[in-house]
C-alpha cells in the first residue's frame, strides 16, 4: 500500500436547476491523497470552494459502501467511472494519475431530468416497482418461512438479481437509455420464487408498461448496461424479462 | 414530565396478548378518516407505513432521500434475529429475550424485549412471504448461522446484504400501497418542526430539499423513523445524512430523551486513513473469529508488521482475556484498541490502527478455507485500502455504529408528547445499554410491522381529536420558526467566506471531542472538560460558520448546517447524561466504575434506571427523570470475561 499525493484537472457539469442550461466548469485539485475515495476527494473540491465562496458541487450520496444506489456520475464517459463492480463512492483516487483530466458529468437520459450538477431525479425507477415490483402480502397473514422449501441454487439466483442498487448507471449508460436491466432484474427475482408465481404475468406486463410509459428506451442488446452495473447484474435477467413479458402477452 | 410505561399487567407471556386484547381497536370503514404522518423509510418507517395503510388509513410518508430504498437501513450487513430454532439448538422466545436483555447489560424494559422475541417469528415469515432471497439449506428450509458470540445459531440472511434485501421487501411492501394511493411518498423532503395542537403532536414542517419551500402537514398520528444519532460523533459508520434533527425537534417540543450517552462503537472497521475522511467503513465482526489482534510492544514502533518478531508483539486481548482471547464482546475489544494506540503502540499512518492478523490461520487451515470464509470482506478491505489480508494483516480501529438511546417510549412506542410515536432506532426501547448484533433490524421491523398497528390502534380508539389542519395557527408558526432559523443560518454568509469556517470543520471538531470524552470510556474529569469545551464550539458555529447559496435552492450545505445545528445542541444532552451515569454499564466503561481486575462495574443499586431528560427552554439546564426499572423474571448478573 503506497500513498501519493496527485494533481488533478476537473471538467465538471455545472447546472444551477432543472431549468437552467448547464455547461462544464473546469477546477484543478493539487495534493490529492490515493487513499481517497471519488466522492471525498469532490469534498475537498467542495471544501475549496466554499472557502473561495463559491457554490459547491451538488452531488447525490449517501452510504458511501456502494449499497445505497445514492451516489452516481459519468467520469470520463463512464457511469461510475472506471473500476469494475464499483459505485462511484467506492473508487478510489489510487486509480488515477498525476495530471489526469477528468470530465465529470450527470447520469443523463431522457428519464432522469438534471435537477442541479451532478443530481438527477431518478424516481421514474421508483414508478416501475410500484407498478408491480413486489408480492401483494399484507402484514400478518404469511405462512411459517419454512412452510415452502426453497432449492439453495434458486435462492441464489433470486439474490444475485436481487442485489440491485436502484443507481440508474445502466439507464444512463445505455444508448436507447432503457431500463431493462432494473427491471428485468425485479422480473427475474420474483419469477424465481415461489412466492412471485401467483402475480408473475401481471407483474411482468404491468412493470414493461411502466417502464415505457416513463420514456425508457428499448434494448437493442449493446450490453453497456452490464458493462457498468456496479453489482454485476446479468444482462440474462433482460432475457429472462422478454420471455415473462412474451409469455404473460400471448398466453394471457 | 411523567414516565408511564403503560406495561401490562399479567404473566411475561402472556402481556402483549393481554394488551392487543384490551386495547382499543378502529372501525375498518372508519380507518381511512385518520391521518397518519410517518417520518422515515428505513426499515421501521417503510414497515409501518406499508402496514398501516394495508389497514385502512390515510398515511403520509417522508424521507431526505430521493428514494424511500435508500435509507441508512440498507446498509446493515450481518443478519436478522429470531427465535425460530429451525436449528433445534435449543432457542426459544425465552432465550432470545434473555439474550438481549442480558447483552444490554439489564438497562432495558423486560416487557418490551419480552413482545420484541415473541414478533420475531413473524417478521421471517412475513419478509419470506415478500420474495426476501433469505439464504438457504441444499434441502430448501432457511438457513441460519451464529452472530456475535450468541451460543445458538438464529440469525437469518441474505448474504452480506442482509439490510439491503429486507429493506427492498419493507419497500416494496411500500410501493404497493403507493400504487394503491393509501400512502403519499414524500421523499426528498427533511422534517423540521413538529407540530402540537394542544399539547399533543398534529402535524409536522419540512423542506423540500430540491427547491427550498416549506410545507405543513397536518395529521391524527405523527411516527418518527428517522434513526439513530451516530453521526453526532462526524465520523460513523452511519450513512452520511443520518441525524437527530427530528428527534430533537420533538424533544424541544416536549418529547422526553432517553439514554442520550448509550453509543455502541464497533471494533472493526477500517481505520481513519486521513483528515479528509468522510465516513468509516465496518467490517463484520465474524473476521475476530480467525483473525488475531496485535499491536508491537514498542510504542512508536514503525517497521513493517513481518519484520516485528513474534517476542516483539503483544497479543493484547489473548494476554488479557485467556479465555475469550479475540472473541470479547465488541466493547471489551473496542476499548482496548483505544488503550493501546493511547498508549503510543498504534500502527498505521496514522497510528490509530491495530493489527488483525491472519497468518496463523492461513497456517493451520489453508489459504483457501480462510478465503471461503472471508474473501469477500477481504476483497472489500483492498478495494478500500489497497493492500491485501493475505499478505499482510489487517489493520482496525473502533467507529462508532449504533445508538441505543433515543426518544422514551412506552410500550405503546408513544413519547411523553401524546400522538407522538417512535420507532426503529429512534427509540430507546429494546436495547438497553448494549445492541446485540443482528437484533436491530429485528426490532424496526417488530415496531414497523407488528406492534405500531396496534397500538395506534388504541390511541385513536381511546382518545377524542378535535379535526385539525394546517390552517391552524400553530402550522404558520412553527413555519415561522424554521423560516427564522434557516435565517439565521445563513446570516454570516453576507460578507463573503473570509475570516469564516466551514459547516464539516465545526462537525469534525464536535466529533473528536464527543470521541475523546463521550466514546467508549467516559471519567467525570473529561465530562466536565467537554461540558465547559461544548459552548465555545456552538458559538464558533454560529458567529463564523459560512453557507454558500440560500435557503429558496438546493443546498447541501445548508441542509448539513441545521443538522449540525442540532447535534451541537444535542451534544450537551449526551454529555450530562454520561456525567451522570457514575457506572460502567453495556458499551462503556466509566473510569470511576472498575473491579479490582479494570473490568467494567455496573452500578445496579443506583443505576439501574432509564435517563430521560426534559427540555427546559434555550439556555437552561435539563432536567434528569428516571424510569426504575425492575427485573421481575431475570436476575440481573454481571459480566465476566476473564
Ligand atoms: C454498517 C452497518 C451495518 C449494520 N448491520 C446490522 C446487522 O447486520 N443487523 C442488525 O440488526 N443491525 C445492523 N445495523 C443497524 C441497523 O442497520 C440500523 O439500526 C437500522 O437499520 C435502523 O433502521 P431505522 O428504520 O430505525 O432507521 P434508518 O434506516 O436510519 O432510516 C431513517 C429514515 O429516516 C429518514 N429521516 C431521518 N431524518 C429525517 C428528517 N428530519 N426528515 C425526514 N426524514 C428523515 C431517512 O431519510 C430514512 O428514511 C447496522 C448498521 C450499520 C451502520
Ligand atoms: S453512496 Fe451509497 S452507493 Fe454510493
Amino acid at each position: 500500500m503506497t500513498t501519493k499525493s496527485i494533481d488533478l484537472s476537473l471538467e465538471i457539469w455545472r447546472q444551477k436547476d432543472s431549468k437552467a442550461t448547464g455547461d462544464f466548469e473546469t477546477y484543478t485539485l493539487q495534493n490529492i491523497s490515493t487513499d481517497m475515495s471519488f466522492l471525498e476527494m469532490l469534498d475537498v473540491l467542495n471544501e475549496n470552494l466554499t472557502r473561495e465562496g463559491r457554490d459547491p458541487v451538488a452531488f447525490d450520496h449517501d452510504c458511501r459502501e456502494g449499497i445505497c444506489g445514492m451516489c452516481g456520475a459519468v467520469v470520463n464517459g463512464i457511469a461510475h467511472g472506471p473500476e469494475p463492480e464499483t459505485t462511484l463512492c467506492q473508487l478510489h483516487m489510487r486509480h488515477f494519475n498525476s495530471g489526469d483530466t477528468l470530465v465529470i458529468e450527470p447520469f443523463r437520459s431522457r428519464a432522469f431530468p438534471i435537477m442541479k450538477d451532478l443530481i438527477t431525479d431518478r424516481s421514474a425507477l421508483d414508478r416501475i416497482i410500484q407498478a408491480g415490483g413486489y408480492v401483494s402480502v399484507n402484514t400478518g397473514g404469511a405462512p411459517d418461512g419454512n412452510a415452502i422449501p426453497i432449492p439453495s441454487t434458486t435462492a441464489e439466483l433470486a439474490m444475485d438479481a436481487a442485489s440491485c442498487i436502484g443507481c440508474g448507471a445502466c439507464v444512463a449508460s445505455c444508448p436507447n437509455g432503457a431500463a431493462m436491466l432494473f427491471t428485468g432484474a425485479k422480473i427475474s427475482q420474483l419469477s424465481l420464487l415461489s412466492q412471485g408465481q401467483p402475480e408473475r404475468k401481471e407483474r411482468a406486463m404491468a412493470m414493461v408498461t411502466a417502464m415505457d410509459k416513463e420514456g425508457f428506451g428499448n434494448c437493442t442488446n449493446e450490453r453497456e448496461c452490464e458493462a457498468v452495473c456496479p453489482k454485476g447484474i446479468s444482462i440474462r435477467n433482460i432475457a429472462i424479462m422478454n420471455r415473462e413479458y412474451v409469455k404473460a402477452s400471448v398466453l394471457g | 414530565m411523567e414516565l408511564k410505561s403503560n406495561v401490562p399487567a399479567g404473566p411475561l407471556a402472556d402481556k402483549w396478548d393481554n394488551h392487543r386484547f384490551s386495547s382499543k381497536l378502529v372501525n375498518p370503514a372508519n380507518r381511512r378518516k385518520y391521518k397518519a404522518i410517518v417520518v422515515g423509510t428505513g426499515l421501521a418507517g417503510a414497515s409501518a407505513s406499508a402496514t398501516l395503510a394495508e389497514q385502512g388509513y390515510d398515511v403520509s410518508t417522508f424521507c431526505i432521500q430521493d428514494s424511500p430504498r435508500r435509507a441508512h437501513s440498507i446498509a446493515a450487513q450481518g443478519g436478522i434475529n429470531a427465535a425460530k430454532n429451525y436449528q433445534n439448538d435449543g432457542d426459544s422466545i425465552y432465550r432470545l429475550f434473555y439474550d438481549t436483555i442480558k447483552g444490554g447489560d439489564f438497562r432495558s424494559r423486560e416487557a418490551n424485549v419480552y413482545r420484541l422475541a415473541q414478533v420475531s417469528n413473524n417478521i421471517i415469515d412475513q419478509c419470506v412471504a415478500q420474495g426476501v432471497p433469505f439464504a438457504r439449506e441444499y434441502g430448501g428450509t432457511l438457513a441460519n448461522r451464529s452472530f456475535g458470540g450468541a451460543q445458538v445459531s438464529r440469525t437469518f440472511y441474505a448474504r452480506g446484504q442482509t439490510g439491503q434485501q429486507l429493506l427492498l421487501g419493507a419497500y416494496s411492501a411500500l410501493s404497493r400501497q403507493i400504487k394503491a394511493a393509501k400512502v403519499t411518498m414524500h421523499t426528498r423532503q427533511e422534517m423540521m418542526e413538529l407540530v402540537l395542537v394542544d399539547g399533543t403532536a398534529r402535524g409536522i414542517v419540512t423542506r423540500d430539499i430540491i427547491s427550498g419551500k416549506l410545507t405543513s402537514h397536518s395529521a391524527d398520528v405523527v411516527i418518527l423513523a428517522t434513526g439513530g444519532y451516530g453521526n453526532a460523533y462526524f465520523l460513523s459508520t452511519n450513512a452520511m445524512a443520518s441525524n437527530v434533527t427530528a428527534a430533537w425537534r420533538a424533544h424541544k417540543k416536549g418529547a422526553g430523551f432517553a439514554n442520550p450517552c448509550f453509543v455502541q462503537i464497533h471494533p472493526t472497521c477500517i481505520p481513519v486513513h486521513g483528515s479528509y475522511q468522510s465516513k468509516l467503513t465496518l467490517m463484520s465482526e465474524s473476521l475476530r473469529n480467525d483473525g488475531r489482534v496485535w499491536v508491537p510492544k514498542k510504542p512508536g514502533d514503525t517497521r513493517k508488521p513481518a519484520s516485528i518478531p513474534e517476542e516483539e508483539r503483544d497479543y493484547y486481548l489473548e494476554n488479557k482475556y485467556p479465555s475469550f482471547g479475540n472473541l470479547v464482546p465488541r466493547d471489551v475489544a473496542s476499548r482496548n484498541a483505544k488503550e493501546q494506540c493511547d498508549a503510543g503502540k498504534g500502527v498505521g499512518s496514522t497510528q490509530l490502527a491495530v493489527y488483525l492478523d491472519f497468518a496463523e490461520a492461513i497456517r493451520r487451515d489453508g489459504e483457501a478455507t480462510i478465503l471461503k470464509k472471508y474473501g469477500n470482506l477481504f476483497q472489500m478491505y483492498e478495494k478500500i485500502t489497497d493492500s491485501n489480508p493475505l499478505d499482510e494483516p489487517m489493520m482496525i480501529y473502533p467507529a462508532v455504529h449504533y445508538t441505543m438511546g433515543g426518544l422514551w417510549v412506552d410500550y405503546n412506542l408513544m413519547t411523553t408528547i401524546p400522538g407522538l410515536f417512535a420507532i426503529g432506532e429512534c427509540n430507546f426501547s429494546d436495547h438497553g445499554a448494549n445492541r446485540l448484533g443482528a437484533s436491530a433490524l429485528m426490532q424496526g421491523l417488530a415496531d414497523g410491522y407488528f406492534i405500531i398497528g396496534n397500538t395506534i390502534a388504541n390511541y385513536l380508539g381511546s382518545t377524542p381529536l378535535d379535526a385539525v389542519d394546517t390552517e391552524h395557527p400553530q402550522f404558520p408558526q412553527a413555519e415561522k420558526q424554521v423560516q427564522d432559523r434557516i435565517a439565521k443560518l445563513l446570516k454570516n454568509s453576507e460578507g463573503g467566506p473570509e475570516g469564516k469556517i466551514t459547516v464539516d470543520d465545526i462537525h469534525k471538531e464536535l466529533g473528536l471531542l464527543l470521541w475523546d470524552h463521550c466514546g467508549m470510556s467516559r471519567d467525570k474529569e473529561g465530562l466536565e472538560k467537554a461540558l465547559t469545551e461544548l459552548p465555545a464550539i456552538q458559538e464558533k458555529f454560529w458567529k463564523h460558520v459560512y453557507i454558500p447559496g440560500s435557503g429558496e435552492e438546493l443546498n447541501q450545505s445548508l441542509e448539513r448546517a441545521g443538522r449540525l445545528a442540532d447535534f451541537l445542541e444535542f451534544a450537551e444532552i449526551m454529555i450530562r447524561d454520561a456525567l451522570a451515569r457514575e457506572e460502567s454499564c453495556g458499551c462503556h466503561l466509566r473510569e470511576e466504575s472498575q473491579t479490582e481486575e479494570n473490568e467494567a462495574k455496573r452500578d445496579d443499586n443506583n443505576y439501574s434506571h432509564v435517563a430521560v431528560w426534559e427540555y427546559q427552554g434555550e439556555s437552561k439546564e435539563p432536567t434528569l427523570h428516571k424510569e426504575e426499572l425492575s427485573f421481575e423474571n431475570v436476575t440481573p448478573s454481571q459480566r465476566s470475561y476473564k
